[in-house]
């Protein structure tokens, strides 16, 4: 029934793709530079109060950031319910480790600073993984959506998890790891201060130019695949060409101690990494590696008009609203989080 | 594809997860909404009244708050996306509706929860203590609004409304959004949950509470939390049962069979009594029963002589009108979790009532025996809320959406090996959450208030986390 929609997206269709693609973007952009403290918080401590200064910079945050996770999910089941149901429930063991290491960091923030130094220990394990493993299975799943999954008719799964693992998804994976680490670097260097600071520019300067190999590879991979295997394929070279362009010179910023611009840079680059890969999906949702014809498309898997109205008002009405008052959380702690002069004992007080 | 491992199947599967990860997701949840509200006023009270007494009870409860509250958050995300999982024929069903809730219950209500403690948590000192109290507030009503969304969601599947069948897709479709979030069932079942957290959280408050006051800790503060406490108990337990009672009516009219599954009522009947506890079997011959004449007629219809259907008679109105197949719930679930949820909602309407009196007579501190009833009192609604729901989930079957969808139609086909993994590891992790968490909050709950000097009380820390 679902290969033979063929018709293209309607306007609000098109818009909530939009929309959805702008949760998505929110949501790495935010969250990606909280992976990237965590992944960093080993590499940038000496001893247990360097760590908790790293934690300290995403204390506050953190948790609204993974809220644009659960409204980009959200929407999708709303707008596009097919969508949202093929790709969950065909990424089952890759969503069940994400959901599993996004409920051990997420903990470990909590309560990491509650117990000994030897609980502090497996929380910081939790904390390093459950950012790492996510922040790399959401490049392979971003990728598959693009280049395809074992789809049959009637969005039935017909592969098995190896298949979502190929090279490009690896690639793919590889580069929202390497770039949300360095993004997480020039948060660090850009919210913290003493050693901290330093280690982080220190990794950021080592880490740019690698990330600046494996995101060109992938974008150019990504260029290069499109037009062949999507006739309305649209990838405008100009994005992945700035994203690559803003990538090269970020080694610059850092070194030039231009820490607010090299974070800018960082974040701009994932702007145009996802941005490629969704205009690249447009307009489908996920690509059939089997058939086109079972390819599920942005028309096919939309909810109806009603709905999408109902959503748009929701939506014009309140995302304002959010993110004003997210802005000013981050302006409420714009200070950098600085090490204690005394070594203190854990802090008692309501946290 | 096989849909059997080992003889199970995945639907069996999926619904042991779904249930498994529900029910301890809800663990949590009706104490963040509770217990956010109480310590928003332990804090309003200190800002008011500028006792240090009341600080320390803010930043003792707070600490239980903060805790709990992650493991809320971090099991939520579970929830947002196994439906597509294990549920995606349901998704694809339901999303022009269910998915709407979700991300309006995200965008609303999770933004606002999370920004705002983060704001709280993290703001003492930095910004005015006016605004460290709208955050707790602001923080709390985001809890509130997001119970909102969710059971909205839920209504809509014990009573559909506002909808059409598409006839191509077979989906269902939105057609009425007011329809929806007016939906009768969603207003008494939103009333019912939030009063019943709103216990939740007076009666963990009242709890932890008489257990210091029982040890002799920090009189003051300890004596001001319980007797707020003990005053919410008391409102919040009368307001969950009569909601409760209205819901009975509404299910009577809404889902017969789910109030006649909870007495196990085979044959429709006039002036129905009400059995207060079984012992035998509940297919209808029963070794020994206490029974109290005409109260199921009270309960479902408010008429003394009231019709209320029976299992047989429900069972051939329903295949008459949607075929063949068995349309009974487990019958014996829905007997117990029934009346496991209503004694203990009477329990905690007693344990309100006799501390009010004991307050009144100033008494509260010396009786050792209530002190000791209310500690152990703690569990009580941590079991009620997870029958309650286990009640009203288990007695819609065998539909997902009333009337509309199976739960046997709303599984994702999938392989059960995928499910069972997900299963144990699921399982395997929230064990391991339970034991820290509930060993955290054990550690946490005990130790006693210090009295800070006052230079200490204003001591802002360098680090929090």
């Amino acid at each position: 029934m679902l290969g033979l929609l063929t018709t293209s997206p309607s306007g609000l269709e098109q818009l909530w793709f939009g929309l959805i693609t702008v949760l998505w973007l929110g949501y790495f952009f935010l969250e990606g530079f909280d992976f990237g403290v965590g992944i960093l918080m080993p590499f940038v401590s000496k001893d247990d109060l360097d760590r908790r200064v790293a934690i300290n910079t995403i204390g506050p945050v953190w948790d609204g950031n993974e809220v644009w996770l659960l409204t980009a999910g959200g929407a999708t089941f709303a707008a596009f319910p097919l969508w949202y149901a093929t790709v969950f429930s065909g990424f089952y063991l890759a969503l069940f480790v994400v959901l599993a290491a996004l409920i051990f960091r997420g903990m470990a923030f909590e309560l990491r600073h509650r117990g000994g130094a030897r609980s502090a220990a497996w929380w910081d394990r939790a904390i390093f993984w459950g950012s790492a493993l996510p922040a790399l299975l959401w490049g392979v799943a971003f990728a598959d959506f693009v280049h395809g999954v074992p789809l049959g008719a009637n969005a039935t799964w017909t592969g098995t998890f190896f298949d979502l693992v190929k090279p490009y998804a690896l690639v793919g994976g590889l580069s929202t790891l390497s770039l949300f680490t360095l993004h997480g670097a020039t948060y660090l260097g850009l919210k913290t201060d003493g050693e901290v600071r330093e280690r982080a520019q220190r990794i950021a300067r080592l880490l740019a130019p690698v990330t600046f190999v494996i995101v060109t590879a992938f974008l150019g991979w990504t260029y290069l695949t499109a037009h062949s295997r999507h006739e309305v394929g649209l990838v405008p070279p100009l994005l992945p060409i700035a994203g690559v362009a803003v990538l090269a010179v970020v080694g610059w910023l850092v070194r030039e101690r231009l820490e607010g611009w090299a974070f800018i840079g960082t974040g701009v680059v994932i702007v145009a990494f996802f941005t490629t890969l969704m205009l690249n999906l447009y307009p489908n949702v996920l690509v059939s590696s089997i058939s086109s014809s079972d390819t599920l498309t942005i028309a096919a898997t939309a909810s109806h008009r009603y709905t999408l109205e109902v959503m748009s008002w929701v939506a014009l009405i309140f995302t304002p609203l959010v993110l004003l008052y997210q802005s000013w959380t981050y302006w409420i702690f714009k200070k950098r989080v600085t090490r204690p002069a005394t070594p203190s004992e854990p802090v008692a007080t309501n946290s | 594809m096989s849909t059997f491992i080992g003889g199970i199947s995945t639907l069996s599967l999926a619904r042991w997860q779904f249930g498994i990860t529900t029910v301890f997701h809800f663990l949590f949840v009706p104490l963040t909404i509770g217990l956010g509200l109480l310590v928003a006023v332990l804090q309003t009270a200190y800002y008011k009244a500028k006792d240090p007494a009341y600080d320390r009870m803010t930043r003792f409860f707070g600490k239980l708050f903060l805790v709990n509250f992650a493991i809320g958050v971090v099991t939520g995300i579970v929830q947002e996306f196994q439906f597509g999982m294990d549920w995606s024929r349901y998704s694809t069903f339901v999303g022009n509706i269910f998915g709407a809730p979700l991300a309006i219950e995200a965008l609303l209500a999770f933004f606002m929860e999370s920004t705002f403690l983060g704001i709280w948590i993290f703001g003492r000192g930095r910004v005015s203590d006016r605004i460290h109290l709208a955050a707790i507030w602001l923080a709390s009503l985001g809890t509130i609004l997001s119970a909102a969304f969710i059971v909205a969601a839920n209504s809509w599947m014990q009573h559909p409304v506002g909808y059409t069948i598409d006839p191509v897709s077979h989906q269902a479709v939105m057609t009425n959004f007011w329809a929806v979030v007016t939906n009768s069932t969603f207003l008494l079942a939103y009333g019912h949950v939030l009063f019943s957290a709103f216990l939740t959280g007076a009666v963990f408050m009242l709890a932890i509470a008489a257990w210091h006051l029982r040890k002799g800790h920090d009189l003051a503060g300890f004596g001001k939390a319980a007797r707020i406490a003990i005053v919410a108990t008391l409102i919040t337990a009368v307001g969950t049962m009569f909601l409760g009672d209205s819901q009975a009516k509404q299910m009577e009219q809404q889902q017969p069979m789910k109030m006649a599954a909870a007495e196990a009522l085979y044959n429709s009947a006039n002036g129905a009594s009400f059995s207060l506890l079984t012992i035998g079997d509940l297919s209808g011959n029963p070794v020994f029963q206490v029974r109290v004449p005409h109260i199921l007629s009270v309960l479902a219809t408010n008429t003394w002589n009231g019709n209320v259907k029976g299992i047989n008679q429900l069972q051939k109105e329903a295949t008459a009108k949607y075929g063949a197949g068995s349309y009974v719930p487990v019958i014996w679930v829905l007997y117990w979790t029934f009346r496991i949820m209503v004694g203990l909602g009477i329990l905690l309407f007693v344990l309100g009532g006799a501390g009010l009196w004991l307050m009144k007579r100033k008494r509260l501190e010396q009786s050792k025996r209530f002190l000791r009833f209310a500690s152990w009192m703690l569990l009580a609604p941590f079991i009620a809320n997870s029958v309650g729901w286990i009640f009203t989930e288990i007695g819609r079957q065998p539909w997902v959406v009333y009337g509309l969808l199976k739960t046997s139609d709303a599984v994702t086909l999938i392989a059960p090996g995928y499910v069972a993994a997900s299963l144990i590891g699921f399982t395997a992790v929230y064990t391991l959450l339970a034991v820290i968490e509930i060993g955290l909050m054990i550690r946490l709950a005990k130790v006693p208030t210090p009295i800070l000097a006052g230079s200490d009380v204003e001591s802002v820390p360098e680090l929090i986390y």
